[in-house]
């Protein structure tokens, strides 16, 4: 057998595999949507058994109809571009829904006196819609895409990419949908119920064995820093979701489970999941697309290769301690706060050295800020990251905690984090990777990236600023005592309190939804292929490889 | 030997651990052999534009 029938026979047992895997997807689905316990477990075997069916649909229709096999040589990006466009559009439902929870905040009548629309089931889907969902599918496409680059090997697997981006979005769809059908275990940022949990485990562990797959073929000698990034956020998010979700069903055909920790285990556990959810997804992950798309954008390599592997090293071992800082004067030991504070401090020293680096790359090219509003976006992002994670320490100091702790400080806080770093550094790896995916000279608009970075960063500088004001006055109020000893303010003169900051914090989250809104249209037009309106303004590095060198070259290349 | 006794030596024991490592990791960055080594590697962004073929898909 010479080695092209092995590869057609390994592949037809791989189409075949991936056939077995959904056909048992429908049947699993099948049975929680016949003898589900409740409604909205038996909906979501429904969708499960749709999603799987329309999997082996595919698989069948593959398998009959393409007559040539499929191209296996080049960098397997089919999986990278629907993740990329996922990345656009659950990006603006998230942030879309975080401005409407934002109104309801500043207009009660808004939750519509429905249960699906309150507040408290709409939050979960806008946390889970900006982290997980925008958030996790720029980690995935980026991740997808740099470690096919850095190693110079195509992507493992036959279907496994494919699996693991549409598995994500259906586990996507099944927790936002049990948040609005009111399904949720009430742990924060890890709300979905244990059969969507396992579910995840199943996606992520797939996830973990491609990209480690992709390493081991690598046809360089190193591994790139920005995978070392990207491999501890995968292998993190695997130990914190498994620890952190550990629950018991009531019964295997019902959503309802009970974790199996208890008071402040329960806590601490919950807390250690949580800050590190803050720093091994929403950092290592987003810092290794810093390590990427900075030096790429840029055109010259990170300012300190040395610097990034310390960066690495003290930072995946300091972050795994700061957990406790969310649980300052509570039942939580006073000797694991006090750690919790220390390692957050001292977490100042690799964040910043982090910072750096990546602001420094641009050293001797700071004139690009000016020319390309791509990499002042990717610029910006760092710039909030240092920012941000100057502002996180200060804040887990137990003195400064107990003015800031429960009052909109923290949200200001996590959203200064959140749009401008994990958002901007996200825009930016989106702006670069549309044109050189779908093999475009450019993006359709360059101006429209600035009127996104403009409006986007007056969007982000309204809701911190308002958060600050609103956060620091909350803390002030709650503390103050009158002359005999009785609190001054009643808790609802302070919740009066914050109504004209609610309504710019909202305002600010407004002009971020339009800004995302204005991507949304760029990239819509730039995959369309529309003839863009300024490609004498972008830089070369705006186009596809294969394009960059030959400015002549008229026609672009079609999508594979 | 008493909790305070087990409790003193882990701490120390851990202490010193993570400091041996933390320079290990300085020392492995600043060793002048390495220098070229991270001098390549600073440059895989750049220039990877084909994936190498040499064995095809495995």
């Amino acid at each position: 057998m010479n080695s092209k029938t092995k590869a057609i026979a390994q592949n037809a047992f791989f189409d075949v595999l991936a056939l077995i895997g959904s056909i048992a997807g429908i049947v699993i689905g099948l049975i929680f949507a016949v003898a589900g316990r409740d409604q909205v477990i038996a909906f979501h075997g429904w969708l499960f058994a749709a999603a799987s069916a329309l999997a082996a649909v595919y698989l069948i229709k593959q398998t009959f109809e393409s007559g040539e096999e499929r191209e296996d040589n080049g960098y397997f990006d089919g999986p990278v571009r629907v993740a990329t466009i996922a990345t656009v559009f659950w990006g603006v439902v998230g942030f879309l829904v975080g401005d409407i929870i934002a109104w309801q905040l500043a207009f009660p009548i808004l939750n519509l006196d429905l249960p699906w629309t309150s507040f408290a089931r709409l939050r979960p889907v806008h946390t889970s819609a900006v982290v997980f969902a925008f958030g996790g599918n720029a980690l995935l496409a980026t991740s997808f895409y740099v470690v096919q680059r850095t190693c110079r090997a195509r992507l493992a697997g036959r279907w496994s990419p494919w699996f693991i981006i549409w598995g994500y979005q259906l586990f996507l769809v099944l927790a936002a949908s049990g948040y609005v059908l009111g399904v949720t275990q009430s742990k924060e940022y890890a709300e979905p119920e244990w059969y969507v949990d396992l579910w995840l485990t199943i996606v992520w562990v797939v996830y973990l064995l491609v990209f480690l797959a992709t390493l081991t073929r690598r046809k360089e000698p190193h591994i790139y820093v920005a995978n070392w990034f990207y491999l501890a956020f995968i292998v993190t998010v695997a130990m914190l979701h498994l620890v952190n979700n550990a629950a018991l069903p009531v019964s295997f055909l019902g959503a309802k489970s009970y974790v199996i920790y208890s008071g402040v285990q329960d806590a601490m556990t919950q807390w250690w999941y949580g800050h590190n959810a803050v720093g091994f997804f929403l950092t290592a992950g987003f810092l290794g697309m810093m390590y990427y798309f900075v030096p790429k954008r840029a055109e010259r390599p990170v300012y300190s290769y040395r610097l990034s592997i310390v960066h690495f090293w003290s930072i995946i071992f300091l972050y795994i301690w700061a957990g406790p800082h969310h649980l300052h004067y509570t039942a939580l030991p006073d000797w694991a706060q006090t750690l919790g504070m220390t390692f957050s401090i001292m977490l100042w020293m690799p964040s910043w050295g982090g910072m750096i680096n990546g602001l420094m790359t641009l050293s001797g090219a700071w004139d690009k800020l000016r020319t390309d509003p791509v990499i002042r976006m990717l610029v910006v992002s760092v710039a909030f990251y240092g920012m941000s994670t100057f502002e996180g320490p200060l804040m887990s100091v137990k003195a400064v905690n107990s003015l800031s702790h429960y009052t909109d400080w923290t949200i200001g806080h996590v959203h200064s984090g959140a749009l401008g770093w994990v958002g901007f550094v996200s825009f930016g790896a989106v702006y670069c990777l549309v044109p050189w995916l779908w093999g475009r000279k450019g993006l359709y608009s360059q101006r429209l990236v600035e009127w996104h970075f403009w409006i986007s960063t007056l969007g982000i500088l309204l809701y911190i600023t308002s958060m600050w004001v609103s956060g620091i006055l909350q803390g002030l109020m709650w503390r103050a005592y009158d002359s005999l000893g009785f609190l001054e303010y009643s808790f609802v003169e302070t919740v009066e309190a914050m109504h004209p900051f609610y309504i710019i914090r909202a305002t600010g989250g407004l002009l971020f939804v339009i800004g995302s809104l204005l991507m949304a249209w760029n990239v819509w037009c730039t995959i369309r292929g529309d003839k863009p309106v300024d490609i004498k303004d972008q830089p070369r590095i705006a186009a596809a490889p294969e394009l960059r060198d030959s400015p002549g070259a008229a026609q672009p290349v079609a999508a594979e | 030997m008493d909790y305070e006794t087990v409790v003193t030596i882990t701490q120390t024991a851990a202490l010193l651990f993570f400091i041996a490592l933390f320079l290990g990791v300085v020392i492995y960055v600043f060793w002048p052999g390495n220098k070229k080594k991270f001098d390549e590697a600073s440059r895989l962004p750049f220039e990877q534009d084909e994936p190498d073929n040499g064995n095809g898909r495995g």
